[in-house]
């Protein structure tokens, strides 16, 4: 009898318990609502054709080159103005729609509200605080994709005059120095010196998410070359990197090995890249 | 008969004293690892340098969690010239975290929202991978944290081992962790907390007049600046320590480096005990000891006449030239027999 009485008891302390939570947060309903169906998003971004080539990853301990096949990479990363159109296509990608799993709880940290830009924030500044989910999600929208890791550093080499930079002592100083200052990310894009390829803002303004941001294997303590061959290690270092002074590139792939894809950062966005519709080619063959 | 029953009776005995003995050596020397941590955990105090916590002395291991914030700082280097530091809980060196054998510990690593780089935790206190480096990288804005036991007694270094470390270390990230054997170090009048590091300059050139990180210089182990406590002065004029005739002093000296070894010497003393390398092995009547990069030493010695104590390190180009000098100022009644400076009359 007593049983019957607590399993009805326990029934209902079950049903009223659902019933408060259904009343107090409405939040889980109204995210049903939204469809994760992205909506095609328009960019005027100028991408920039990049042909390629043969290039040294900065990682490996054997001189392997990875090709690069041609590609197309936006000339600026995407800006506060292009974010705010994609998210207003795109209700389940405001900031108070996001699911956590997609982006964590400081996204769009400083935006007022869901559809309101920070406070003195530039419209042509990049997009910062937005998760590696919502980075994809918008290149998605705008017809694009994420540059790859590889595809991201083969820009990356290049100085104002060379594609490939990376001999010159000065290349790596110059962005440590830029490295070295904060608040970076406030300044408008493309108001600094375009690089070779006329990519502009590569290094002095934010970090960017790269498609396979996570693939190479870095610890964050980065020395312990007996567990992972293929990190950047303090000790290992000075064996398993193609040129050990290149501190910016260290730089960089601490940040990446520091990363969850739903992370969001403050000096950290993204630019979307996307594959070239010509047949790319081998000359050797 | 009677012999071997006394023989007997003899021999019991000295199993019982000896087994008595070597019970109490056993708790004496409980491994660490089977140490019982009481109670809930405390936020540790920690402080920074000139000053250390307040010692452990007799209590029992206990469990603790130890804050620390990674910052990426505008500071003074020497004078009125500013410096990128990079710092644990915004000083140069981190802040001081004092332990005994036993301890258990939360770390908690916060890593300074506007940071521009990710940062981490290396402790050389810790027996475990990276000494808790991969575990705590954080990037920027975001925290990470791990457990560790203090099993071994000593003075440690901990600094960032982020990538590019030389860089991470030559911008100030460092500090030193104790811990203190069973039942603490022996009491002292005054405990003080000096840490030396080298500093590779250029001009910035985005902000005028601001000196940051020169990667070359670190390359070729060429120093600007060597300084105690991450500042040219920073143990000088009213930075002085202190100390009173008659008193001990111990001093807590370690090297964050990134490069170079020490030579530390304190003109006018003599360390009456080195805890060499910051270990376990105590040497008597040391003029100058060294201090390796990464490394430490705990140095005491009572003062026994007043006077201006000179602290350098002994490559003496580094002291006269590049600013690793401090002070140590001892107030007290003249003590003619130990020394006197007065002229003797020509006979």
């Amino acid at each position: 009898m007593y049983k019957y009485f607590a399993a009805i008891m326990g029934m209902l302390l079950l049903f009223s318990c659902q019933k408060q939570v259904r009343t107090t947060s409405e939040k889980p309903m109204l995210q049903n609502t939204f469809s994760n169906t992205l909506h095609p998003v328009p960019t005027t971004t100028k991408m920039v054709y990049i042909p390629g080539g043969k290039y040294e990853p900065f990682f490996l301990t054997d001189s392997i080159e990875i090709t690069i096949h041609p590609f197309l990479l936006d000339e600026n990363p995407v800006t506060n103005q292009e974010f705010l159109a994609f998210v207003k296509a795109n209700p389940q990608w405001q900031k108070s729609n996001v699911k956590e799993i997609y982006a964590d709880t400081t996204y769009l940290r400083d935006w007022i509200d869901d559809t309101t830009l920070p406070k003195g924030a530039k419209l042509d500044a990049p997009v910062c605080f937005v998760s590696w989910f919502a980075a994809k999600a918008y290149s998605q929208s705008v017809g694009k994709r994420l540059p790859t890791l590889d595809e991201w550093e083969f820009v990356a080499m290049a100085d104002t005059d060379t594609f490939n930079a990376r001999k010159k002592p000065e290349y790596s100083n110059q962005i440590i120095g830029l490295y070295s200052q904060k608040d970076r990310q406030f300044n408008s894009v493309k108001e600094s010196t375009p690089n070779y390829w006329k990519v502009y803002n590569m290094f002095d303004l934010i970090w960017e998410w790269t498609d396979d941001f996570n693939s190479i294997l870095s610890t964050g303590d980065s020395r312990v070359g007996e567990y992972d061959d293929k990190g950047l290690f303090c000790a290992g270092s000075a064996t398993t990197t193609s040129d050990n002074l290149n501190y910016a590139a260290f730089m960089r792939f601490a940040l990446r090995t520091s990363l969850k894809a739903n992370y969001t950062i403050a000096n950290l966005g993204f630019r979307c890249a996307k594959d070239t519709i010509t047949v790319h080619q081998n000359n050797e063959l | 008969m009677k012999t071997k029953h006394l023989m007997l009776c003899a021999s019991a005995t000295m199993m019982i004293a000896l087994s008595a003995c070597n019970q109490n050596q056993n708790n004496n020397s409980k491994p660490a690892v089977d140490i019982v941590a009481e109670g809930n955990p405390e936020v540790a105090e920690v402080t920074g340098a000139p000053n250390v916590p307040a010692p452990v002395g007799t209590r029992g291991a206990k469990k603790f969690i130890v804050n620390l914030e990674t910052t990426e700082m505008e500071g003074i280097i020497a004078d009125t010239i500013p410096y990128t530091f990079w710092t644990f809980n915004n000083t140069v060196p981190g802040s001081f975290i004092r332990l005994r054998v036993g301890d258990e510990v939360t770390l908690n690593l916060k890593n300074a929202a506007n940071s521009v780089l990710p940062h981490n935790i290396d402790l050389h206190a810790v027996t475990g991978p990276g000494g808790g480096a991969a575990a705590t990288t954080a990037a920027p804005g975001k925290e990470a944290s791990f457990n560790f036991k203090a099993i071994n007694p000593g003075l440690y270094v901990y600094h960032c081992a982020a990538p590019p470390v030389p860089m991470h270390i030559g911008n100030g990230m460092y500090g030193l962790i104790l811990v203190e054997p069973e039942g603490g170090l022996p009491k002292v009048d005054r405990e003080y907390y000096i840490m030396q590091g080298d500093f590779y300059t250029k001009a910035s050139t985005i902000k005028k007049g601001l000196l940051e990180f020169d990667n070359d210089k670190a390359v070729a182990e060429h120093p600007d600046y060597v300084l105690f406590n991450g500042k040219k002065g920073s143990l000088l004029g009213k930075n002085m320590i202190e100390a009173k005739v008659g008193e001990t002093v111990r001093l807590f000296v370690g090297n964050g480096g990134p490069n170079l070894t020490s030579s530390f010497h304190v003109i006018g003393e003599i360390f009456d005990n080195v805890y060499l390398e910051g270990g376990s092995t105590i040497s008597h009547n040391i003029q100058t000891t060294m201090i390796p990069a990464g490394g430490a030493a705990i140095v005491e010695f009572k003062v026994d006449v007043p006077g201006e104590y000179v602290l350098v390190d002994h490559s003496l180009s580094r002291a006269f030239n590049k600013g690793a000098i401090g002070k140590l100022k001892v107030t007290g009644d003249a003590n003619p027999k130990v020394f006197s400076a007065e002229k003797l009359t020509d006979h």
